[in-house]
């Protein structure tokens, strides 16, 4: 792949066919085509054939352009929307287990919990472990205080993103017409 | 009616009206082959050599008939054997499905004898692909299959059936591909429980909006690409030209979509594109690409490719606008009804003062005449000559492929069969093979490099036992022409490892085959080879001596502006 310059966390939202071998035929196209994945999450949506994807990619806006069109080309996907950090809402959940001995340290993590609204779902007699939801910058950020402790494990989700009011990922589209136009039928 | 699922296999190719499958059997796939006795004379099957000659039969099968073809292989490395077939399909997007069988369920993910993840090999290479684990599926997905191989762009689809599938019986009701879309069979792909898969029309407002830029435009060009071959849509687009008046550029996998004796032809284009062609790019006021994805071998620098154009791609497949060059404009949807859709509503354009122009730079290479040896045009055009028009010509890669390609006139799809997008050598002799057994009635031909034929020569078994009438051209010039010429112009005729000083003297060759071989290398042998090859209706080998040095002329080196033509 050329060189990018102005590479940025793109993100993009899939629907594709809920079927053993598609995470992996989207995961390949990504490494086939030189990105590298930043944050992966795939889930079940209303639909029960049908999985939604979220990937974070690194990468300029024209190369984004062009794997997208890479992605919608695949038989197995329906649709692929690139989301714009303005008109979209971003979530991920992590999980964060931090050594917690004393009383005093107890203390200063569960007031640093409030700030986060992050829940304590777990304590042993020397550990705490959190739950919190929020974009990337959010999460980054609580995970960075928290380092003063010692962090003994991090589970995220990766991020899933929705866009506000009522614009979906299957709104009609000229240009959604012409990629399924090709996978048709005779 | 129950069936078991080798059986169930047998009628879904019927349903599709498969009646010729290529392959090789193995431990796999014997209850597959087990049927196909069952279904003799209905389902033709050809044995080859190697499952790679299996697939390029496969290959030029469908290329030259406008079916699908089909090949079975067994699992392990009876399915990797075919993946330099499935590739080379899958770049030149011909209909191929392929079918293998892995091992049986409780042996699966154990690293059993000849286990390979198949499908996940194919991932890259294939349009989709599948594998088959319930028999209740296999014959939904064996429909499905064939329908995407022939749908929108075409491709290859690998099929993976578990051993045990095939044994296993199920419920089975035959339905002819007809009737597929209304009985609701093919549901998963029509509906695919989303609003909008339905086809779309072509969009009238892009339509008008091409017609005006015609009108307007005093210098366009046309690029006819393998788009306008696999849509079979050559009548449409030599209409189209004729109306525009425009000299016409053909792509090396265009060739036959444009009649090639119209006089509006430039000839090829891009690296090894004449001088007409190459310099139209770069002057015209409008390009219109039909059915063509810029390669980087058209497309020789994409930044100043048809810098002074207004670039107009026409194409089936969407993600192939702006991927590599930027479009002013673009119309996807199938070549054959856009075309319709433009003819409709275009009249008669004059272009005279433009095509003299372009027409006052050579079409064609030229060569010295009469000298002692015999040069590449005069090979290709002897040939020509003495083959009926509609002679079928499969090659293989290297520069005889260009010099075939540059000298022949291609008339009508699947008249050139050739590894355009993949360059793969030694795909010629199968593809030949493939050709010539959906076109019984045709004369067939390979012109091969004496590198590439050494690659799958072993297929001659098959040409002899099948008793295809090919007759095979040797364009022997005793080295990797195409990597000489490289090593001659850019690497200092450093000739590392291109010469091919040693056998096998290709007319023993042919002889242990059980075919006649003829050496010539002067134009009156050849010409009494040829009319003696026609005249016994059997296949045979013409080895055609040439000189080392001979070179594919013009060329413009890779990543450079397409007019910036080596001095050769
Ligand atoms: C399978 C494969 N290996 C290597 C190449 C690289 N290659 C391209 S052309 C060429 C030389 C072809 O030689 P030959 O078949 O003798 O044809 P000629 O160029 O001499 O006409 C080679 C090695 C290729 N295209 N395919």
């Amino acid at each position: 792949m050329e060189k990018m310059t102005n590479a940025k966390r793109q993100t993009l939202a899939l629907l594709v066919d809920n079927e053993p071998g598609v995470l992996s035929q989207i995961a390949r196209l990504f490494s086939r085509k030189g990105y590298n994945i930043e944050a992966f999450a795939a889930g079940a949506t209303e639909n029960p054939g049908v999985t939604r994807i979220t990937i974070d990619v690194l990468a300029d806006d024209p190369h984004t352009e062009l794997l997208c069109n890479q992605l919608r080309k695949l038989y197995p996907v329906y649709s692929v929307k690139w989301l714009n950090s303005e008109n979209s809402i971003y979530r991920e959940l992590m999980l964060i287990k931090v050594l917690a001995e004393g009383g005093e340290q107890r203390n200063d993590v569960m007031q640093l919990a409030n700030i986060f609204r992050a829940q304590i779902i777990d304590v042993s007699s020397t550990t705490l472990t959190l739950v919190v939801t929020g974009d990337d910058d959010k999460l980054t950020g609580m995970a960075n205080i928290l380092s003063e402790f010692k962090i003994l494990e991090i589970a995220r989700t990766g991020v899933v993103a929705i866009e506000r009011g009522i614009a979906t990922i299957n709104d009609e589209s000229k240009e959604r017409g012409e990629f399924n136009y090709g996978k048709n039928v005779l | 009616m129950r069936l078991v699922g080798s059986e169930i296999l047998m009628e879904c190719l019927l349903e599709q009206g498969v009646d010729v499958v290529f392959g090789y059997p193995g431990g796999t796939i014997l209850n597959v082959y087990d049927s196909l006795v069952k279904y003799k004379g209905r389902i033709n099957h050809y044995l080859t050599a190697h499952e790679q000659g299996a697939s390029h039969a496969a290959d030029g099968y469908a290329r030259s008939t406008g079916k699908v073809g089909v090949v079975f292989a067994t699992s392990g490395p009876g399915a990797t054997n075919l993946t330099t077939g499935v590739a080379t399909a899958y770049m030149d997007s011909s209909p191929v499905v392929f079918i293998s069988c892995n091992v049986a369920e409780n042996l699966i993910g154990k690293d059993s004898f000849q286990e390979v993840d198949s499908t996940g090999v194919m991932l890259p290479i294939t349009k989709c692909n599948f594998q088959i684990t319930d028999v209740d599926k296999l014959a939904s997905t064996v429909r499905k299959a064939f329908a995407i191989a022939r749908s929108g762009r075409p491709g290859p689809v690998f099929i993976d059936i578990l051993k045990n599938v095939t044994a296993e019986e199920a419920e089975y009701e035959f339905v002819p591909r007809e009737q597929h879309k209304e009985k609701g069979l093919l549901k998963a792909i029509y509906e695919r429980d989303m609003p909008d898969i339905q086809k779309p029309a072509v969009d009238e407002e892009d339509i008008d909006k091409l017609v005006s830029m015609i009108k307007e435009s005093e210098k366009p060009l046309l690029i006819c690409g393998g788009g306008v071959v696999r849509g079979r849509a050559h009548e449409e687009f030599n209409q189209f030209a004729n109306l525009i008046d425009s000299p016409t550029a053909v792509t090396v996998m265009g060739g036959g979509g444009m009649n090639g004796r119209n006089p509006l032809v430039t000839g090829m284009i891009g690296m090894h594109g004449s001088q007409a062609s190459n310099i139209a790019v770069n002057e015209c006021d409008i390009l219109i690409a039909v059915g063509c994805r810029f390669s980087d071998r058209v497309a020789t620098e994409p930044e100043t490719f048809a810098s002074q154009a207004k670039i107009v791609h026409i194409d089936i497949d969407r993600s192939e606008i702006n991927k590599n060059v930027r479009t002013d404009h673009h119309i996807v949807g199938d070549a054959k009804e856009v075309l319709r859709l433009l003819i409709e509503r275009l009249d008669q354009q004059d272009h005279s003062e433009w095509k003299k122009f372009v027409f006052s730079y050579p079409t064609e290479t030229k060569y010295d005449e009469g000298g002692e040896t015999l040069n590449p045009k005069q090979l290709c055009d002897t040939i020509a000559r003495l083959m009926p028009m509609d002679t079928i010509v499969s090659t293989d890669v290297g520069q005889h492929q260009m010099w075939a390609i540059q000298h022949f006139h291609f008339d009508y799809p699947g008249q050139l069969i050739t590894s355009g997008g993949f360059g793969t050598m030694g795909f010629g002799l199968g593809a030949a093979i493939g050709s010539q057994i959906g076109n019984p009635d045709k004369s067939v031909i390979l012109v091969a490099g004496d590198g590439s034929f050494r690659m799958n020569c072993h297929e001659l078994t098959t040409v002899q036992y099948y008793d295809l009438p090919i007759i095979i051209f040797v364009f022997n010039n005793q080295t990797l022409g195409m990597v000489r010429q490289w090593q001659n112009l850019i690497y200092h005729k450093n000739f590392s490892q291109s010469d091919m000083d040693r056998g096998p003297d290709f007319v023993k060759l042919a002889d242990a085959y059980g075919l006649k071989g003829y050496r010539v290398n002067n134009q009156k042998d050849l010409e009494a080879a040829i009319e003696e090859a026609k005249a016994s209706g059997k296949g045979c080998v013409i080895d055609c001596i040439l000189d080392i040095d001979e070179m594919v002329r013009p060329m413009v080196g890779g990543g450079s502006h397409i007019t910036d033509f080596m001095r050769i």
